[in-house]
């Protein structure tokens, strides 16, 4: 197939590629741009460790074309880090056990972080429901949910009252 | 309580940060300048020969550099030494739908999976077996010629004399238990890539270095250099980051071979990645398994005998299957206290794929089955089904009728705190309709006292350098597959020598720098790794010890090493304001006058400071260091462990598998609702005591318990690997069923530590034990709630809801009927993965594209 030209906005930088136009965003980020961060972990979206964010919506990108995220703003796991310092989830995360063989959890960042954007106070079903999306076969997710209890209070405290 | 300053506090595992910003680095995640990728063509025939492979058109293909097949590594192997049963690539006869048949490897995935279909395969169709009891009266077409009756091993064995048991008994039950065969499904499909350098000596291709996603880097440098025909030396195996294995990855998967066989053959770097679905082919997960259980007790409920015949349905190959029937008779062992036991273990071999080491290898089946008829004896005998557990305790330290020695036991606490915890007293029995609360116990060993390779090598050594600057390096072959193997190290290092863990540098899991591990598997890291790594820092120790003492005028005893400082006791460990301040200002300067950088003291400045100060109450660790170095050259230790002789277990055919220097213990509550409309079973909760020994990382211990109890909770409900004709009906994340955050119960894991007096810190296993108590205690709960004995795994609605139909005495519900749900003519390889070419599902009988079928009609109630 003949590769075509996109620019591809990733994390704040853009990048120009050749590519072809039934590569798959997921491909693209590990083989083309070595943000390797984001996993494939199956073939068709049914365990979401390749989760990143298009325009702060979570989307699977192992089923996703890169050709059609041209335009978009596309975050992945390495976008997450603050400043070159861990960001609270990724923090809490690992000190909660919330990663342990640690390969599904840039999905679960990302799922985590979409989730917060759109609702910064979840309940316990909230997060369960939203965290549905992803698989891990490590922690049985218990951990996981006092690491984004954690995350919230932590972000929360972060943030000056008079804000 | 001792008091540590590293161990038992919650510690982020020191590879969190790589693994939460994506930065660490899985096989997968690799390349090398120059890499090709790899394919392999799978056997669409459960039980084929191989008449003529022809790759002349693939190899022609723009793109494709090379084409291996079974002639370009024609050796043997397999993971136990009695069990080199298998090829990297087929030679003569593919024995399971999804067996290697070739291997191209080319400039891209799409080529490569182009080129797969071009590779022309004569095949001769053999008869196949799928049912374990029918392949044992297999008289012809065997699957391997050696193995007749396609029986991979069997063992019978007689501990104490059970017919006198049994004739002592006042209750017996006996019964038919199945538990279905279940997989890893670790996260991360299995990737392997290998390089070869160029020798400089000869101008050919000489050492290899494979990358690659394996709990036991040794073997796989082992089982490449039997099937290479290289000298071990020469093969170098990096285990980067690993996602998960829960066995998985403990043995030589054939694509860890394919990839070395075809970077050779290709004469470039080869990285060869597993698609999920073959994932799934590649398996080697828990077999499907047919326990005849009898148990005999007494009216009090103490148990006389207890007699299993087990079937396991091993597979094509021979994988870890004869140590897997092994455990499951000798585990029924150093739970309990059983005087008599007889065991018939039967690992058979069928035409799928092989079966291997998952998670509780050996002991989980077993143990459902147990439980169950323990519930169901205490139930007879009006007893509460915690008492006859409780009746039934070992008196450790003892050696049990089959050889087991047991010394730390935290059985009885572990019972007791679950009970309490869950409230078992005040609500058993008295939960509303449909709700029903059950109990079961586990245990597991730590570690294998014997390893599958005969030799009296230690099981781990673990080397430690310490250089001027105060860096503690650790040169470990443990590895870290998640479980936290690499934070145990650093902690247990650190603990000894007194040093905050971020001095501390863990190199694991690479055989060109690390010293032999037998690798992640059996539960042994923490015992074995810990105690190396324990015997290692002491030698550490003793040096920088023995340079203290004269630096601080007083004996060794007086020393202690804590928080960065070399301290006489005694001594209030000075915290000096003057200096911290005084560091910090020199860090930013750079390098300063006196010579002192962080973390960091020069010689001159050094001796400067000894004529200043002269004799110390208390030295930093860097100054302790750089004075061991001083007086002593390199600072290096070793240290190794191999399990004690007492704890290798009876001399019985067999009796070398289930010995362990410590077992672990475990007992769980579990709180389910059974929807008695649809058969649908809800864990609410489970509460689950473990016995680690020793917690040496609490929020690593619990997230073991918790995850091992979810993995239970997997295969007791959900998770089955469904076979049709030796096809697999469910090779993916979704139709496997892997429970979701959604189906996940609150686990609420309780920490017994009973401080196992040879344990690192008294420290034993946590991560396998906890899985096998769960089956049985959601079984035994589903009884409580519902009033069915469920003897089939996983209790799904079809088999609750058959087993609820027959208590009515209504007529069975077949929800399967009219249903075939692929029976495929053909199916051809696509894209490394397989699809069907048939004439596809057919549908149920109550799906609208069939509306003119009659329905299918439901019994009576």
């Amino acid at each position: 197939m003949k590769k075509e030209l996109i620019e591809l906005r990733v994390n704040g930088r853009a990048h120009e590629l050749a590519i072809e136009p039934s590569a798959l965003l997921l491909d693209v980020l590990r083989q083309e741009l070595e943000l390797t961060g984001s996993k494939r972990g199956c073939d068709d979206s049914s365990c979401g460790a390749c989760t990143v964010l298009v325009d702060g919506v979570a989307m699977m990108s192992c089923t996703l074309l890169a050709a059609s995220c041209e335009g978009q703003e596309i975050t992945t796991v390495e976008g997450v880090s603050e400043h070159g310092a861990l960001a609270a989830i990724q923090k809490a995360y690992g000190d909660w056990g919330g990663a342990q063989c640690g390969y599904c959890t840039p999905g679960f960042i990302m799922t985590v972080k979409s989730l917060l954007a759109e609702n910064p106070n979840p309940t316990e079903a909230d997060v369960r429901a939203a965290l549905s999306s992803n698989l891990c076969r490590c922690t049985g997710y218990s951990q996981m949910y006092e690491a984004i209890r954690v995350a919230i209070a932590s972000e929360r405290a972060a943030v000056p009252v008079d804000e | 309580m001792s008091d540590f300053s590293i161990i038992g506090k919650p510690t982020a595992m020191i590879d969190a940060a790589e693994k939460t910003t994506g930065a660490g680095k899985y096989t997968d995640d690799l390349s090398v300048p120059g890499m090709l990728v790899g394919k392999i063509l799978h056997s669409p025939y459960p039980h084929a020969r191989i008449k003529r492979i022809d790759t002349s058109r693939a190899e022609k293909c723009a793109g494709v550099v090379a084409v291996a097949v079974g002639k370009d590594a024609p050796n043997p192997y397999g993971i136990l030494p009695v069990g080199h049963d298998e090829y990297p690539l087929a030679l003569d006869k593919v024995r399971y739908v999804g067996d290697n048949v070739a291997c191209v490897v080319a400039v891209s995935e799409a080529v490569a999976e182009k080129a797969l279909e071009l590779i022309d395969v004569e095949y001769e169709i053999l008869p196949a077996y799928f049912d374990p009891e029918e392949s044992m009266k297999a008289k012809t077409d065997l699957i391997h010629d050696s193995k007749p009756g396609n029986l991979e091993k069997d063992y019978h064995h007689v501990f104490g004399d059970p017919d006198k048991g049994f004739a002592e008994a006042h209750q017996v039950a006996e019964a038919r238990f199945i538990a279905n065969e279940v997989t890893h499904a670790a996260m991360e499909p299995h990737s392997t890539l290998a390089s070869f350098e160029v020798d400089p000596h000869t101008g050919k291709p000489g050492r290899l270095t494979v990358w690659s996603s394996t709990q036991v880097p040794y073997y796989l440098q082992h089982k490449l250099s039997l099937v290479l025909e290289m000298p071990m030396s020469q093969i170098r195996v990096i285990k980067p980051l690993v996602g998960g294995g829960f066995g998985g990855k403990s043995e030589v998967i054939p694509l860890e071979i394919i990839a070395a066989v075809a970077a050779r053959k290709a004469q470039a770097p080869v990285k060869l990645t597993y698609t999920r679905e073959e994932v799934f082919w590649a398996h080697r997960g828990r077999p499907r398994t047919i326990i005849d259980l009898k148990t005999g007790v007494k009216s009090d409920g103490r148990i006389t005998a207890v007699k299993a015949r087990v079937v396991q349905d091993g597979g094509a190959y021979c994988s870890y299957g004869v140590v897997t029937i092994l455990y499951s008779g000798a585990l029924l062992g150093a739970l309990y206290d059983i005087p008599n036991i007889q065991y018939d273990g039967y690992r058979v071999l069928t035409n799928k794929p092989a079966c291997g080491a998952m998670r509780g290898h050996g002991t989980v089946n077993v143990r459902f089955a147990f439980e169950s008829q323990l519930d169901e004896l205490a139930l007879t005998l009006r007893i509460d089904p915690v008492e006859i557990r409780q009746r039934n305790l070992l008196q450790p330290p003892c050696i049990t009728v089959n050889g087991l020695r047991v010394q730390s036991y935290g059985l009885p606490e572990c019972i007791e705190k679950t009970v309490e915890r869950s409230g078992w007293k005040q609500r058993k029995g008295k939960l509303s309709k449909g709700r029903g609360l059950g109990i079961a116990c586990s245990h597991y060993v730590s570690g294998a006292a014997n390893s599958i390779i005969r030799s009296d090598m230690p099981h781990s050594t673990v080397n430690i350098k310490i250089d001027r600057d105060g860096g503690v390096v650790v040169y470990t072959g443990a590895s870290e597959i998640g479980q936290g193997s690499d934070t145990m190290t650093a902690q247990i290092a650190a603990e000894v020598l007194g040093c905050s863990l971020a001095r501390v540098r863990v190199i694991a899991a690479d055989t060109d720098l690390t010293p032999i591990d037998i690798g992640s598997y059996s539960s042994r890291v923490t015992f074995m790794a810990g105690n190396a790594t324990l015997r290692a820092a002491g030698e550490v120790k003793k040096l920088i010890a023995a340079a203290a003492e004269q630096k601080m005028k007083c004996t060794v005893e007086d020393l202690v090493f804590r928080d960065d400082l070399v301290v006489k006791k005694g001594t209030v460990p000075p915290v000096l304001k003057r200096d911290q301040a005084e560091e910090v200002e020199v860090t930013q300067a750079g390098a300063s006058v006196s010579g002192r950088v962080e973390g960091q003291i020069l010689r001159g400045s050094l001796q400067q400071k000894r004529k200043e100060e002269g004799t110390k109450d208390w030295m930093t660790f860097e100054e302790a260091v750089v004075a061991a170095i001083d007086f002593h050259g390199a600072l290096t230790g070793t240290g190794s462990y191999a399990p004690p002789q007492e704890a290798r277990g009876g001399r019985h055919k067999g009796g070398g598998v289930g010995p362990s220097p410590a077992y672990s213990y475990s007992a769980q509550v579990a709180e389910v609702s059974v929807d008695e409309e649809t058969g649908e079973v809800t864990v609410h909760k489970v509460w689950a005591a473990h016995d680690c020994g020793r917690a040496l990382n609490p929020v690593s211990v619990a997230g073991q318990i918790i995850g091992s109890v979810w993995m239970g909770m997997g295969q007791a409900l959900t998770e089955e690997m469904i076979w049709k004709d030796g096809m697999l009906m469910n090779p993916g994340l979704l139709e496997y069923r892997s429970p979701s955050s959604v189906e996940s119960p609150e686990v609420e894991p309780i920490i017994v530590e009973s401080i196992d007096p040879e344990g690192p810190f008294g420290a034993k296993e946590c991560s396998e034990g906890s899985l096998a108590a769960t089956i049985p205690a959601i079984a035994n709960a589903i009884y409580d709630a519902v009033g069915v004995r469920l003897h089939e795994s996983p209790f799904t609605p079809e088999r609750v809801l058959a087993a609820l139909r027959t208590r009515r005495h209504a007529k069975a519900l077949n929800l399967t009927e009219g249903v075939d749900p692929t029976s495929p003519e053909r199916f051809r390889e696509h894209g490394g993965s397989l699809c069907f070419k048939g004439k596809g599902p057919e549908r149920h009988a109550l799906d609208p594209s069939r509306r003119e079928q009659p329905s299918v009609r439901g019994g009576a109630d």
